[in-house]
């Protein structure tokens, strides 16, 4: 760690040994902030469990299990003790594997954590931000709630963790397991264990780097996944008033070793583990999850000569790029449409001149009929002009022969009587 | 809500506390000042050990460089299991030309120039965890112990800088000035100060809460500290203290009554 840098050595007390001490009272005047998801069919004990944990009563009605789809609901509560003020948010899954066909039963939550990763890089992204006073929302652990079959994992646990190990920690943990025996529950165990090995699923590790810790995590590891009991109601037993359960044939004790796995649990999660475990989030699954986002933006670190690039000339490079495209596609409408009405004009014109050859043939056509009607016109004009002076002969002959012939007329009025 | 007992949350603090000095800390500060004005004296005084070597040792002729300069040494320290990078940034030749104009443009240059590199490697899709901090954190300004008032130079050198780092003002070498003497330039620094508004550390827009006010406005009334360097020990009451002997007496450096350099040194650290 020293990278060539010479050690000096103190020869008083300077003072900056109580630097952690700073730090430390400046991050308890911030707060801390500490956020679980609770994946868990309806009815496996996760409010129980989490009324246990923190040893208080958050408010949180049972739900049916009849809804259609899977659904989150986040509570954020404020706890103290003694000087440390922790912001707590429980994100509840409501209507896991409930439904009939569990397809889509991941993909909420999913989203959801992706979501929070999403409103974090927002906020590292914008210019003027603001930090140390935003309130982190992003998973720190994921407490997978395991149904007490005592045979192994479900199709849909496996599914579900798999979408989740490389977003968010998981601890996974059988509920209500007062209802396994102690020699089914260690063969459980190993079934368990051994299936998320043989499908590849990551679940947390409890850091054994510090030899502070790292003794006492080692063996909590071992105890994975973690056999927990939870229970809202007190029982007295001996003088003292424990959380347990009570059956007709004994009392299930909370905190006791030998009953269930949660004071390991407890130690685990709050006492130990819970800085690494926000640690993690932030420097493991967040800027995976940065980097993703970000190369899907096309952000690159090293350009096409493998020089770096920073940020900002890759952003004023896509927006060149994006400038580039949008005149390139103007100019293709653009000609499109030039294209299309020099078609058009061309139809038009060709109709045009349809209709003119059509005009020039009826004007043709008219005129023949007109010269046929004047010579019909003539042909009966001079048959009316003989006809009347045949006319004109007849009533001549007439007249002359009325003088002469009566008889011819009265022939005729017998005629015509 | 309300918790019914014991769940250990406060355990975070120790694991906070466990961490921070598992990865150690980096501190960075910049000494400025014109030359033999005691600035080298001061850091080794401070961290207690041999962290710059003296511009000028007894017979030797130190150059003064043509512009200003900036050499930084960087040193790794432990106390207490706390591990510190500490980098000590020297700016020889600030100030001590006939002109000079201008001779701050070095030093605003090599403060946005830190700024500039911790911020791209923070922009960089797949970033370092622990992104090394070359930032300054603390600027040291010495003013020479005239007695009057801050010169158009320290004017215009803090009016800059305040506004991109945290200054401290320290008048060097206070012992030449009484106690008298050393409260009226005190009160007329301070006045300067405020005449041209520099804000120097700690900043007033920055008190987060009517505690930590209360708590700077303490410093802030005795700004600038009026400090000695030494690294010398010597023998005062059967005690060996760090000080400077005098045909006159010795001048105790930790001593509140002779010089405020525990007030640097706990304001600064």
């Amino acid at each position: 760690q020293n990278d060539g840098y010479r050690t000096l050595s103190l020869s008083g007390h300077v003072g900056f040994g109580s630097l952690p001490d700073q730090l430390v009272k400046k991050s308890i005047k911030q707060g801390f902030c500490f956020n679980i998801l609770c994946i868990g069919e309806t009815g496996s004990g996760k409010s129980t469990l989490i009324n246990s944990l923190f040893n208080t009563n958050f408010d949180d009605p049972m739900s049916t299990h009849f809804l259609p789809s899977v659904r989150l609901r986040a509570q954020t509560y404020e706890l103290q003790e003694s000087n440390v003020l922790l912001k707590l948010t429980i994100v509840n899954t409501v209507g896991f594997g409930d439904q009939i066909n569990k397809e889509d039963s991941y993909q909420p939550i999913v989203d959801y954590i992706d979501a929070q990763f999403e409103a974090y890089l927002q906020e590292e992204l914008k210019i003027k931000r603001s930090l140390f006073s935003y309130h982190d929302t992003r998973i720190h652990v994921c407490l997978y709630f395991i149904s007490p079959t005592g045979h192994s994992l479900k199709t849909l646990d496996l599914l579900t963790m798999k979408s989740l190990d490389s977003k968010v920690n998981i601890i996974p943990i059988i509920g209500k397991a007062d209802s396994i025996s102690k020699t089914e529950l260690q063969k459980f165990k190993n079934k368990i264990m051994s299936e998320l090995v043989s499908n590849g699923i990551q679940i947390y590790q409890f850091p054994t780097d510090d030899e502070t810790v790292s003794k006492i995590n080692t063996i909590m590891n071992g105890h994975l996944p973690f056999a927990i009991v939870g229970s809202t109601e007190e029982v007295k037993i001996g003088n003292k008033m424990v959380r347990a359960r009570q059956y007709p044939w004994g009392i299930v004790q909370v905190e006791n070793e030998n009953h269930c796995d949660f004071v390991k649990l407890r130690e685990m999660l709050i006492c130990t583990n819970m800085e690494d475990l926000r640690e993690q989030t932030h420097a493991r699954h967040y800027e995976l999850y940065r980097r993703c986002r970000l190369e899907e933006m096309g952000f690159r670190d090293i350009g096409p000569e493998n020089k770096p690039v920073s940020l900002q000339e890759a952003y004023e490079a896509k927006r060149h790029e994006f400038y580039l495209d949008l005149q390139r596609k103007e100019e293709e409408m653009r000609q499109q449409f030039v294209q299309r009405v020099k078609e058009k004009e061309a139809i038009l014109k060709e109709a045009e001149q349809q209709v003119q050859t059509k005009f020039e043939h009826c004007v043709l056509m008219h005129q023949e009929v007109k010269l046929k009607l004047e010579k019909k016109k003539k042909v009966l004009e001079d048959e009316i002009a003989m006809f009347i002076e045949k006319k004109a002969n007849a009533e001549l002959l007439q007249s002359q022969a009325s003088v002469s012939t009566p008889v011819v007329s009265l022939k005729r009025d017998k005629d015509r009587k | 809500c309300q918790l019914f007992g014991y769940v250990g949350i406060e355990a975070v603090l120790d694991q906070m506390k466990i961490k921070t000095m598992k990865t150690g800390f980096e501190f960075n500060i910049m000494v400025v000042g014109q030359s033999g004005l005691g600035k080298s004296t001061m850091v080794n005084t401070l961290f207690k050990s041999k962290v710059s070597r003296k511009a000028s040792q007894p017979g030797q002729e130190e150059r003064i460089p043509k512009t200003v300069q900036l050499q930084s040494i960087t040193h790794v320290i432990e106390e207490k299991g706390v591990k510190m990078k500490l980098t000590v940034t020297d700016t020889p030749g600030f100030g001590d030309q006939i002109n000079n104009e201008n001779c701050w443009d070095p030093i605003i240059k090599y403060i946005n120039e830190q700024y500039e590199r911790y911020l791209r490697e923070e922009i960089l899709i797949t970033r370092k965890r622990k992104i090394p901090d070359t930032r300054v954190h603390g600027c040291v300004y010495f003013v020479p112990p005239t007695g009057h008032w801050l010169r158009p130079l320290d004017l215009e050198f803090m009016r800059r800088l305040s506004k991109i780092v945290n200054v401290v003002p320290v008048i060097a070498k206070a012992d030449t000035l009484t106690l008298e003497e050393r409260a009226e330039f005190k009160q007329r620094i301070q006045e300067d100060l405020k005449t041209h508004a520099i804000s120097v550390y700690p900043q007033e827009d920055f008190d987060q809460d009517p505690d930590d006010r209360a708590l700077n406005d303490r410093i802030r009334e005795k700004i600038p500290f009026a400090v000695v360097g030494a690294d010398q020990e010597h023998q005062v009451n059967g005690k060996r203290v760090l000080g400077r002997k005098t045909k006159w007496g010795i001048i105790e450096v930790e001593n509140p009554a002779h010089c405020e350099f525990p007030l640097l040194r706990d304001l600064l650290i």
